[in-house]
């Protein structure tokens, strides 16, 4: 069944080959939704937040809904264990607030994991899709056919004025969350980071650091998002985050080119080193992964390694967080252990190659 | 109380969570906290205004004559207070009813106060009102019965099983 399948491998569609994903891993776009005739989540009691879950799970099954998006599957949170919704975090396919208050959330879950829909969140609906690579423009379009789809069969709350209304004023309008993610080695290394990322700040988009804060951000993974949902279409709010995206994107490359011209031994030896160490040690801390496997996976962009696919390494991302790690192992683990099973995986799966 | 998770550390997040009807408390601390996930990456960055919000809304400007004072949303019930302490709306309904006070709001935050996006289908609720409410008396029952319909149509049958199970000893202890 597909949910056991989500939860047992590390490996979701979003983690394959997209276009420019030498720098961009995965773009994804959000719509907030609330449906009309309730109050928000956060004033849900446990009945009425049922109510909604239970219109979700009908909505999902209508036939006009599965013709137009494919076969969804509603989960509730009660039917998972903590380490299975944190599995649900650790592959980007829920939120670490849809964990809390369990009994009031659901998930709904499409079979290639691109679409996901948050129930009870912040919003009644938060509709998310992920798509590898550079693809903003395709991801909105698959969410926007979820929403048209579910505006056949759910009401949801709106204004001619205001667009779509949600429990928070920052996401009204549009209720659109675009953001990608982008790793960005180059830029870290040659201590760029900050300046460019002031100046992506600066036109409007939010820009944060993913596994860490601010521009500390570990294994250089960054999100850049829109900040504003209201008085811009779609299309605008989308059209300026792919411009700005691909500065970003050209501005790696030019650092990676220019490291590689004038310290390539450098760079050939931190990279290789890396690839070494994920290779051959005994233990590794969750940290220091995310750190090793940065960097080969800067390796395999500049050619200096071969033969390992990227989609791997951002498996391997994945499957070292502690949940996962937990799942693979049957059972809980103290760091210690933990750390010498985070090895042992990551030596297994690049014995393959 | 030392985190439970690597109990080395003094535990200063603290949670509760239910599964199955059963209280699970966990006791981290901050380094096991963030590595379980909580602020672990993945997410839309969730603007931190919640807090920005706070006070915010605009008072009524001086000279002008005060409106009568918009208390609550006729809807759900949300004060002000409560709005400016949460930075959260209660339902739709709470657009209309504190329309002209959010308006320098949502310029602030977004530069407009007008959507030009995506048509909604039907621009309902803001116009509505709650409906009736109707107490459905959705109890523990009525809850799972929907959830063994749901288990029936996913054709997870031991799951199905197990919630008939529970359903008829719940019926039981009502005779
Ligand atoms: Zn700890
Ligand atoms: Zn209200």
């Amino acid at each position: 069944m597909a949910l056991k399948d989500t939860l047992t491998n590390a490996y979701s569609a979003w983690m394959g080959a997209g276009p420019e994903d030498d720098v961009a891993v995965s773009s994804r776009v959000r719509l907030a939704r609330a449906l009309a005739h309730f109050p928000f989540p956060h004033r849900l009691r446990r009945e009425k937040a049922e109510e909604v879950i239970h219109a979700v799970a009908l909505a999902v099954r209508q036939p006009e809904v599965v013709r137009k998006v494919g076969r969804l599957e509603l989960v509730r949170m009660t039917e998972l264990s903590p380490i299975e919704r944190q599995i649900l975090v650790e592959k980007h396919l829920i939120s670490p607030e849809l964990t809390r208050e369990a009994e009031k959330r659901a998930v709904v879950l499409s079979e290639d994991e691109t679409t996901s829909i948050m129930v009870n969140e912040e919003d009644h609906l938060r509709i998310q899709c992920l798509l590898p690579g550079l693809q903003l423009e395709e991801t909105w379009q698959v969410a926007d056919t979820v929403d048209t789809a579910l505006q056949s069969v759910l009401a949801f709350a709106a204004s001619e004025k205001l667009g779509f209304l949600t429990a928070c004023p920052t996401n009204v309008g549009t209720g659109l969350r675009a953001s990608v993610m982008l790793h960005l080695p180059a830029l870290a290394m040659a201590q760029q980071i900050k300046e460019t990322l002031t100046a992506v700040a600066k036109l409007g988009l939010v820009v944060r650091g993913l596994y860490g804060e601010g521009t500390e951000a570990k294994g250089n993974f960054f999100q850049i998002s829109n900040q504003i949902t209201l008085g811009q279409t779609e299309d605008e709010i989308i059209a300026n985050l792919v411009s700005v995206t691909r500065r970003v994107i050209a501005q790696e490359r030019t650092a990676r080119q220019a490291l590689y011209r004038e310290r390539r031994e450098m760079l050939e030896d931190r990279v290789c080193r890396a690839y070494g160490a994920l290779r051959h040690a005994r233990m590794i801390s969750s940290e220091e992964a995310l750190r090793l496997l940065s960097d080969v996976r800067l390796g395999i962009d500049l050619g200096v390694i071969q033969g390992v696919p990227r989609r791997v390494l951002t498996e391997l991302m994945i499957m070292t967080r502690p949940a996962f790690l937990v799942k693979l192992a049957g059972k809980d683990l103290p760091p210690f252990p933990r750390d010498v099973y985070r090895a042992q995986l990551i030596r297994e799966k690049l014995k393959q190659f | 109380m030392l985190c439970e998770k690597c109990k080395e550390r003094p535990a200063t997040v603290h949670y509760t969570e239910i599964v199955n009807n059963q209280k699970r408390e966990m006791h981290l601390c901050e380094v096991c906290a963030r590595e379980e996930g909580m602020g672990s990456f993945g997410f839309f960055p969730q603007l931190d205004l919640h807090n920005f919000l706070a006070g915010i809304l605009e008072p009524e400007p001086a000279g002008i004559k005060v409106r009568p004072a918009v208390v609550r949303c006729p809807a759900c019930g949300l004060t002000e207070r409560e709005f400016a302490a949460q930075g959260l709306l209660g339902c739709g309904e709470c657009y209309n009813h504190f329309g002209a006070r959010l308006e320098p709001l949502l310029r602030r935050i977004h530069g407009a106060t007008r959507h030009v996006g995506k048509r909604p289908v039907r621009a309902t609720a803001a116009a509505g009102r709650q409906p009736a409410r109707q107490d459905t008396g959705t109890d523990e029952i009525a809850r799972l019965k929907a959830e063994l319909a749901e288990a029936v149509a996913r054709e997870e049958f031991e799951r199905a099983a197990e919630l008939r199970d529970r359903i008829r000893a719940l019926e039981q202890k009502r005779k």
